[in-house]
């Protein structure tokens, strides 16, 4: 330990002394005032330190808020369709829930400065009354059934079946990082067995070579999606528990190892739009893990890139299957045949779009 | 009788003195302190050692605060005491999870409840149901061992090579199944699943002894309806923990057969670091749900005796009887059958067929029902009192307000569609440490000074009392407050390091500011400690039977009672516990018939 070290130690012990002298001090004193007088005294102190804490409380969440408020995302649109209904059902739950604070916390303190011990008043004896008891019982059932309606209806919208056009991506979740996988220009993904997994052999994902569904399977390092089409995420896990959490989008979703889980959403704005909407030009879509995964859970990150279709097309175009990586010996024959197809498809498929400058 | 003074974990008595008659057998130092049978002394021993337990897991949280406000800064004498763990003077991550996750396990388990209920039922329900001592008192005594051996189990493992549990202190599978996972999964994961199960066993013991006293042995006139609330309180606690922690046992034997007999409860399709395991066809979701069918009943467990010690002494202290009785015991009612029937609201993102998920919002969103009409009974019995504040009542303050901020938080997590942005963030960690963690704890220190004097026959010291209740409650907001913006902002809980995250690096002078009040409230307990212990031995005498002028019979009981409690008949009782100014009278005993020409309502 350092010098200064020290010296904290020896300030905090000494602060604790003279805490517990003034203390035990303050109980000689009320023991020669007399009981009495002490308890009154103090009674008054504390009642009016309770009316203190309410003003200077409600004064510092205000305060608090105003320095904070533009650090989180409340002032900053959802990044997709599902988080407006997230944030729409969030602002009615804090304007509910905030005047219930203010109005049970402004009756908490000032009850309990109004009703301090007084020689004057006697308690009122009042032991229920059944018509108001029914009345905290009725409100809170009525709002909370509000809540809940609006809250199940989103719900339903956010959980319900991805829309036929949704473009499909798998998410897997190992320690410590996420793989993704397209399935390129069948559409389909191809079947996994997880015993095939093998990444010596270029198949970090156990997919099945037999199943030619595979075959054109993408296995990018990133995630790119387009703006503005639904996208469905099949989410896997290789170890333990992971969870895609995407905080812009105000989604999450486990990757159980297992059970595949899927989670849909329509991004709203590009990884350009949105740098120009916060203002942070190092702006970027994260997948931060949201469920405890280990030591490296902290550093578990994914990026994502929204962008436009003809961004997109450019991008996909580039990458090779993975089957291709698997099986160099067949490679030329594969590269041949699969790759170009792969782009071709992606043209065909947007042909009504500009092309992509080359 | 002597003072009575526990002697566990070094606590040597230094006065014993003067034996008066009190009819009961001969009692030898170990039989009176150690293994002892009264419920008073095992309530002391419990409530001792919960506030060792306090201290160990509250300066885990100190530690990681460190790393969460200081993630820069090298502190030498971390290495000098914790060596490899905080190498280079910095907390490094296996130990940052292993802090958090001893902090989370000790907090709920082996402080909010053993040290709690422990604590205030064996204290309490003799004493206000009018028993001599509880239906087994040797069973009771087993109750504390057991716990006793949980901590000594759980305490070793903090000794091990490789570290305590990390996982976080719901153990979720596969992380904690899999030695190769992590490092707190190997032997560590092994002795915090031994000792959780002697912390059944302890809770089952205790629990049963609890209900069948409260039931069976009352005093003549207690009829069910004449109890004071802490009694109910702690009846509903019993019974949940009764019915819901043989399922968490289950769950934690399968997880040991998972770990080393092979078998594949909640392992599946894992490839774990390049190597391909056999297990096929469990579910490690499995595991969270026997996990919550305690785990959430848990939280009412802890919530539950704190809210029967806050009635109780708000009542007592505004001079007023606690509003809508009844009304009372039926929320608390409705809140223990309701906790059985929302642990699904923790699994809403893990993939659960949302038509499930929204029956669980529907009972969660409904349990706020009989916790909102328990706020405005407080509010109420607060209403046209004549309020004394002695230190137990601030703190019953403290709690009402807390519970109101908490409470209100769970109808944002609640509810699944704001739960997939909020899940797992530090809104969630502000929403349970302020509705159960320092609620519980301001319910809790709201009992032991309103109780002390029953406790050791003397007052503690009022002054320190007073600074305890102000630095806590100011430190407690700007500790959790802010915590709900980072929430805001998705904010991942159970992060080591934030600055390699452009969506959460900006938070890091908050999180400095946040350290700074959890570590000065945490040396503000300290000053409740020493005020605890220095009060045994030094406090203010108490001179009369009833300093507080309360209703409920343990006042009715000498100042220092023997094993027995009273020394001749059991007082019979003729009335309700909340006779609190009521036609012009301050306070009438439950001892006191009831007189001719008195009111009713």
């Amino acid at each position: 330990m350092t010098w200064t070290e020290y010296f904290v130690v020896i300030i905090l012990v000494l602060i604790f002394v003279v805490i517990f002298q003034i203390a035990k001090a303050s109980e000689y004193v009320s023991v020669l005032k007399g009981e009495k007088k002490t308890f009154e005294q103090n009674n008054r102190i504390n009642a009016f330190l309770m009316l203190v804490f309410l003003v200077v409380g409600l004064a510092a969440a205000w305060w608090c808020n105003k320095i904070l408020y533009k650090k989180t995302l409340l002032w900053l649109p959802a990044a997709s369709e599902h988080g407006e209904k997230i944030d729409t059902m969030m602002w009615i739950t804090i304007a509910i829930t905030g005047i219930v604070f203010i109005l049970t916390q402004i009756l908490l303190f000032w009850f309990a400065y109004k009703y301090q011990a007084s020689e004057k008043r006697k308690a009122h004896y009042y032991p229920h009354n059944n018509k108001l008891e029914l009345l905290w019982t009725v409100v809170p059932a009525i709002t909370l059934t509000v809540l809940v309606v609006f809250g199940l209806y989103y719900w339903y919208k956010i959980t319900g079946d991805a829309p036929k056009e949704a473009m499909e991506v798998e998410v897997t979740g190992h320690q410590f990082g996420w793989e993704y996988r397209y399935p390129g220009k069948d559409g389909v993904l191809g079947r996994q067995y997880y015993k095939l997994t093998d990444a010596a052999k270029g198949n970090p994902l156990g997919q099945d070579w037999k199943d030619v569904a595979n075959h054109d399977d993408l296995h990018p390092s990133e995630l790119h999606l387009v703006v503005d089409k639904p996208v469905k995420l099949i989410i896997r896990s290789q170890d333990v528990i992971h969870d895609v959490g995407l905080s812009h989008f105000r989604l999450k979703m486990d990757a159980v190892p297992g059970t595949p889980t899927t989670m849909w959403f329509t991004p709203k704005y590009t990884t350009v739009k949105m740098k120009e909407l916060t203002g942070n030009e190092n702006f970027v879509y994260e997948i931060s893990c949201d469920q405890m995964c280990g030591q490296g859970h902290y550093s578990m990150k994914g990026t994502i890139i929204v962008e436009t279709q003809e961004e997109f097309d450019k991008w996909i175009s580039a990458q090779k299957p993975q089957y291709a990586t698997a099986h160099p010996d067949a490679a030329p024959a594969v590269a041949a045949t699969t790759a170009p197809a792969v782009a071709d498809s992606v043209k065909a498929a947007t042909n009504a779009e500009p092309k992509a400058e080359h | 009788m002597s003072n009575e003074i526990a002697v566990q974990h070094g606590v040597i008595p230094h006065e014993v003195h003067e034996h008066h008659d009190v009819h009961h057998h001969h009692e030898t130092f170990i039989t009176k302190y150690v293994f002892s049978q009264d419920h008073k002394m095992i309530a002391k021993q419990f409530l001792i050692t919960g506030i060792i337990w306090a201290i160990i897991g509250g300066l885990m949280s100190v530690l990681f605060r460190i790393q969460l406000g200081y993630p820069d800064v090298s502190l030498p004498w971390l290495e000098d005491i914790f060596g490899h763990w905080a190498k280079d003077g910095k907390i490094q991550p296996e130990f940052y999870y292993a802090l958090g996750t001893m902090h989370g396990t000790i907090l709920v388990f082996f402080v909010l409840t053993a040290g709690l209920s422990g604590t205030f039922a064996n204290l309490l329900i003799p004493y206000q149901v009018g028993a001599r001592d509880m239906a087994s008192p040797f069973m009771n005594m087993l109750s504390y061992w057991f716990f006793v051996l949980a901590s000594v189990i759980i305490m070793a493992s903090l000794f091990v090579q490789t570290g305590p549990a990390s996982g976080g202190w719901t153990v979720y599978p596969p992380l904690s199944a899999l030695g190769d996972a992590s490092q707190g999964s190997k032997i560590g994961m092994d002795l915090w699943l031994v000792a959780m199960a002697m912390f059944v066993v302890s809770q089952l013991l205790g629990g049963l002894n609890y209900v069948s006293t409260i039931l069976n042995m009352r005093t003549k006139g207690m009829t069910m309806t004449r109890l004071p609330l802490t009694v109910w309180a702690i009846l509903f606690t019993a019974l949940l923990g009764i019915l819901s922690f043989p399922v968490l046992f289950s769950g934690f034997i399968l997880l040991l057969f998972d770990r080393h007999l092979g078998t594949s409860f909640y392992l599946s399709d894992i490839v774990l670091g390049g190597n391909i395991l056999p297990n096929e066809g469990g579910s490690p979701i499995l595991y969270q749900h026997l996990f919550w069918f305690l785990g959430h009943p848990e939280v009412y467990i802890i919530i539950l005796p704190t809210m029967g010690l806050v009635s109780e002494v708000m009542s007592i202290n505004a001079r007023k009887p606690i509003f809508g009785y009844m009304a009372m015991i039926a929320s608390m009612f409705a809140i223990a059958l309701l906790a059985f029937l929302v642990w699904a609201h923790h699994m809403f993102v893990t993939g659960m067929n949302p038509f499930l998920g929204s029956v669980f919002v529907l009972l969660t969103l409904l349990i706020a029902v009989p916790s909102a009409i328990k706020v405005f009974n407080w509010l109420t019995t607060l209403w046209r009192g004549n309020i004394r504040f002695t230190p137990g009542m601030l703190f019953c303050v403290g709690f009402v307000s807390m519970f109101i901020s908490g409470g209100l938080t769970g109808i944002f997590v609640g509810n699944s569609t704001l739960d997939m942005h909020l899940h797992d963030t530090y809104f969630v960690i502000a929403h349970f440490h302020i509705v159960m963690g320092v609620s519980a704890f301001m319910g809790m220190f709201a009992g032991v000074y309103h109780w002390f004097p029953k406790m050791y026959g003397r007052y503690m010291n009022n002054t320190l009392g007073y600074i305890h209740f102000w630095v806590t409650l100011v430190c407690a907001y700007v500790i959790f407050w802010p915590m709900h913006y980072e929430g805001f902002a998705g904010m991942p809980r159970r992060y080591y390091d934030y600055s390699g995250w452009e969506s959460f690096k900006h938070f890091v002078e908050l999180n400095r500011v946040i350290s700074f009040a959890a570590i000065l409230s945490f040396l503000v307990q300290l000053l409740f400690v020493y005020n605890f212990f220095y009060s045994i031995f030094k406090g203010r005498k108490v001179t009369s039977q009833n300093p507080w002028g309360a209703n409920t019979l343990e006042w009715t009981t000498p100042i220092r009672p023997g094993h027995g409690n009273w020394p001749g008949e059991i007082p019979e009782v003729h009335r309700w516990a909340y006779d609190y100014g009521k036609d012009g009278k301050d306070f009438i005993p439950q001892t006191e018939p009831v007189g001719k020409d008195e009111s009713t309502h």
